[in-house]
């Protein structure tokens, strides 16, 4: 027989329970009660920067993620979302050099910076030697995380040529060298789930021994 | 045509472009970001609004009341989609939890609502002022706890939950050495990369649907029967599909919602599921509790073996199909299966690659790793001795073609098997080091397919079927096939998948699709021979090779053909009975090696090796991603991946790629495949089997079997975790 007590939330069971189970949407009538009147239009900021090469400005609602100013802004649906929140790195780029998760960065904080996409690495017609090594090493199936895979990769070669460790390199005073090791370590934060990696790491190998 | 007897020679057996490991056709839209996925749709229709989910915040009871007021003021907010609003809706077949709930809720994050706003943010800002209070109800989530409970389920693909020949019970109480197991194993989610999306458009009471979907038939269906409008009047459009792993099988909410948030606000509507809703609003892969039995003589040979597995489903729902290979893996006189299924609050229970046999051999394959240790034999050599060629339950059923041992002994032989030590005993450094092996094991289903191929003046095929193409190759294949049939190199065929106005397919499931999809190109490619010989005037021997049609002493450029006109061919291959004669199969060994951090017990994957014999591999590149990919995600079965259920409240606490963690690069070592060469003329004119699949089963109990091979801890619940083997580790020297 249900009992009232047993499935009232209380404070104290939502947090035993993890705060996941109320994130959503608000349970408690306090956060209700609580509830402003909504602003009565959205403030927008005008924001330019280049990307590939081009320089395009925007004015955009400051909430804008870099992500979603090229997904659903520029039409730059090559740099993909997978979650939203920095976990999976499909929405890799290259800002002004270094890759980033461009999901956890508003569009606002990166006026006058340049940005490299998968579209600017190369196109069908002109591939960049990495977008060119995927396809000849299978480093993909669904393709959904790869143009995250190939910034990453293209930035990790940059990265280790610049002499940046990771967490495995050995030795911290020597220049970090192109060994299968390495690559894993700094390409884990791309996720694939069709689960290329094998492939993936082939390819890069591939590149960096070409380049070497 | 109908495939209904055994195939001979035809013009596949060339194997010019079948079978070479051509790169993939689509590789470079997809390492360019140029191929189009279902939510970047941006120029097929205009003024595309966005929609954002609010799912349900309870596993079950009801909504007592929801205001909408103040999201409905928030800027930007064009309509807002409810149970209340969204008028009359049906379920459809292949869903067993309402896609829009309310005011009764089946399930945490079911979805309860979609705010339509004129940017994605300011849909997201407004769902997050929805308010809705809830009254719970009491729920069923602890499967474990239910196992009482649980009831016999009908019939599941053909398949009754028991079966029974012999007599096990004394059988198994007759033998000198016994294995009686319980194994578990949890709930997963399949995590593809990109999250369900859609873009809906209606145009009067036409409905396009530009989306993520395995099964585009069975989705236009399922948008019609939930809508309730006609099959006729929705188009689905599918064209890239950022993984799916049956996930995608079926329609979604988002589709649903889509489609109803874009005739609220009388414009198209575009909607992605948030990362975090989607392992609790979609369907996961259930949870099992698994009993395993066998009996042996002395010298090893199996007389009993039994299999059950418990899991649990809403109600409505199905089992998971755990004990399917066992009916058919092992010989043995005595043997029992049986399936029960409880009824669980939780989300949706539903396929996910290799549903039944990926959990069911996880169990199965430590059991025979445990029974060959207590025969004292060598694990190879313990299922080689219990091989069969025939169905063990119909022994008159022989299999069409089965190779099981030959790609054990072939794995043993390439790995150094010779040099696996006795459990605990072998050391590199500060990691003791363990091997594992398991057989894979899946069945081969065809499933009838439609394509159409057209031919123009310049010589060029191109294909059109409704299949799709998660990451399988079905781009690749369809187009080595067309070549292949019509005498063309690659460069001169063009595919196009995923769209229901297409000729209907197989699409991507259960491993069916590679072998099913080109037979029915196949098919669609000798009617377009037929219409290029009539239209020429050549006799029916005529031979397509070189872009060339040649009979006797006359020879035309193939676009010749088509000078008059554009030539269409549409056709389906069916199956007759030839599956039911035979049992149609694929068969793999999986062989892995590990290391254990003999402090820590860290568990790190050195080495991994698949063989497979899978009937003529129609793209060697492909098909061994497919494998590799499996090898992945079944490292991850074995070692991480696991739903944790909360069982007071009734939903999946770790619902993201953090909480829910899936193998990254640093997890997975250099793999190796070995195909077998074969091909199997009874499964169709391709002689072709599935892979996709067969990768996947099997893998995590040699990950497991190689971690008791290091540790000398056998551990029956998965996944295989370090705090499993801390405290049983050898002493430390």
């Amino acid at each position: 027989m249900q009992t009232p007590e047993e499935y009232e939330l209380s404070r104290r069971g939502v947090l035993v329970g993890g705060a996941a189970s109320v994130a959503t949407v608000a349970l408690v009538p306090a956060v209700a009660a609580g509830a402003a009147t909504a602003p009565a239009a959205t403030p927008t900021t005008k924001v330019s920067f280049k990307v590939n090469g081009a320089d395009r400005e925007l004015d955009l609602d400051t909430r804008v993620s870099l992500l979603d100013a090229l997904r659903e802004h520029l039409h730059l649906t090559g740099t993909k979302k997978g979650c939203d929140h920095g976990q999976c790195g499909a929405c890799t780029v290259i800002v002004d050099g270094r890759r980033i998760n461009s999901c956890l960065t508003l569009a606002v904080m990166h006026d006058g910076e340049n940005i490299t996409t998968i579209e600017g690495l190369g196109t069908p017609d002109r591939m960049h030697a990495m977008q060119d090594a995927f396809v000849e090493h299978d480093g993909y199936q669904c393709g959904y995380c790869t143009p995250g895979q190939i910034c990453s990769a293209v930035a990790v070669l940059d990265e280790i040529r610049a002499g940046v460790p990771s967490h495995v390199t050995a030795d911290l005073t020597a220049a970090p060298t192109v060994t299968a090791a390495e690559l894993r370590e700094r390409m884990s934060g791309n996720i694939c789930r069709c689960g290329a990696y094998s492939n993936i790491i082939d390819a890069i190998t591939g590149v960096a021994g070409a380049k070497a | 045509m109908k495939f209904d007897t055994p195939a001979t020679t035809n013009p596949i057996d060339q194997m010019k472009v079948v079978g070479k490991p051509t790169n993939r056709i689509e590789g470079p839209l997809k390492t360019t970001g140029t191929a189009t996925y279902a939510y970047e749709h941006h120029d097929v229709a205009a003024n595309q609004a966005y929609g954002y989910v609010v799912g349900a915040a309870i596993a079950k009871g009801r909504i007592a009341s929801m205001n909408l007021a103040d999201a409905q003021a928030a800027p930007g907010v064009i309509a807002i989609v409810t149970a209340d609003n969204a008028g009359k809706l049906d379920k459809g077949n292949f869903n067993t939890a309402k896609l829009l709930g309310g005011p009764a809720i089946d399930h945490y994050h079911q979805a309860i609502a979609l705010v339509v706003a004129e940017s994605f943010e300011q849909a997201r800002a407004a769902a997050s002022l929805v308010r809705v209070e809830y009254s719970r109800s009491k729920g069923s989530y602890d499967l474990a706890a239910a196992l009482d409970t649980a009831i016999t389920p009908p019939t599941v693909f053909g398949t009754a939950a028991d079966t029974s020949v012999g007599d096990f019970a004394t059988a198994f109480a007759a033998t000198p050495v016994q294995l009686d197991a319980r194994y578990t194993t949890p709930d997963h989610t399949h995590a593809m990369m990109e999250p369900h999306a859609s873009i809906a458009a209606w145009d009067g009471d036409r409905l396009t649907l530009w989306t993520s979907n395995q099964m585009i038939a069975w989705s236009v269906g399922d948008m019609a029967k939930t809508l309730g409008i006609a099959k006729e009047n929705i188009r689905l459009v599918s064209p890239y599909i950022g993984g799916g792993f049956g996930g995608k099988l079926f329609v979604r909410t988002d589709a649903v919602l889509a489609a109803l948030g874009a005739r609220a606000a009388g414009r198209p509507v575009k909607v992605a599921l948030p990362r975090p809703l989607m392992i609790n609003n979609t369907t996961h892969r259930p949870a099992t509790i698994q009993r395993i039995r066998i009996g042996a003589a002395a010298d090893g040979k199996i007389t009993a073996i039994g299999h059950e597995s418990w899991s649990g489903d809403l109600p409505g729902g199905g089992p998971e199909t755990a004990v399917a290979q066992t009916r058919l893996l092992y010989a043995g006189a005595n043997r029992m299966t049986a399936m029960r299924l409880a009824v669980l609050d939780l989300p949706e229970g539903n396929a996910m690659r290799a549903p039944g046999e990926a959990p069911g051999l996880m169990a199965l394959e430590i059991a025979m790793d445990e029974m060959a240790e207590k025969l004292g034999m060598d694990p190879v050599a313990f299922r080689v001795l219990n091989d069969t060629q025939v169905d063990p339950e119909k022994p008159e059923r022989p299999f069409s073609q089965r190779r099981l041992n030959e790609c054990l002994q072939t794995g043993a032989e390439k790995f150094g098997w010779s040099k696996r030590g006795k459990p605990g005993a072998t050391r590199d450094g500060r990691w003791l080091v363990g091997m594992g092996v398991a057989a894979a094991f899946r069945n081969n289903l065809n499933a009838k397919s439609a394509a159409r191929v057209r031919l123009d003046k310049s010589g060029t095929v191109t294909v059109e079927t409704d299949m799709t193409d998660i990451g399988t190759g079905s781009y690749t294949i369809i187009a080595q096939t067309a070549a292949e049939m019509m005498g063309v190199p690659l460069d001169k065929v063009v595919v196009r998948l995923g769209d229901s106005s297409f000729p209907v397919s197989a699409g991507s499931g259960g491993q069916w699709g590679a072998n099913s999809s080109t037979a029915g190109v196949y098919a669609a490619c000798a009617k377009l021979r037929d219409a290029v010989v009539q239209r020429l005037g050549l006799a029916s021997d005529a031979v397509f090779a070189d872009g060339k049609v040649k009979a006797g002493k006359r020879s035309f450029a193939l676009g010749e053909a088509a000078a008059g006109g554009e030539l269409v061919a549409e056709d389906m291959m069916e199956y007759g009975d030839l599956a039911e004669k035979f049992q149609q199969s694929t068969f793999g060994a999986h062989f892995v090696e590990v290391g254990v951090d003999a402090m820590t017990g860290e568990i790190r994957v050195r080495r991994m090796l698949a063989v497979c014999a899978a009937g003529r591999i129609l793209n060697p590149k492909a098909a061994r991603s497919q494998v590799i990919g499996a090898m992945t995600m079944g490292a991850g079965s074995a070692l991480m991946e696991e739903l944790a259920v909360d069982k007071r409240f009734g939903f999946f606490v770790n619902h993201d790629l953090a909480g829910y963690e899936v193998p990254v690069h640093a997890d997975i070592p250099h793999q190796d495949v070995i195909f077998l060469e074969e091909s199997d003329p009874t499964t169709s004119p391709m002689k072709a089997k599935g892979v996709g699949e067969l990768g996947i089963c099997g893998v995590a109990a040699a990950v497991a079997n190689a971690v008791h091979n290091a540790t000398g801890v056998r551990v029956r619940n998965y996944p295989v975790t370090l705090d499993k083997l801390l405290d049983k580790l050898p002493d430390s020297v």
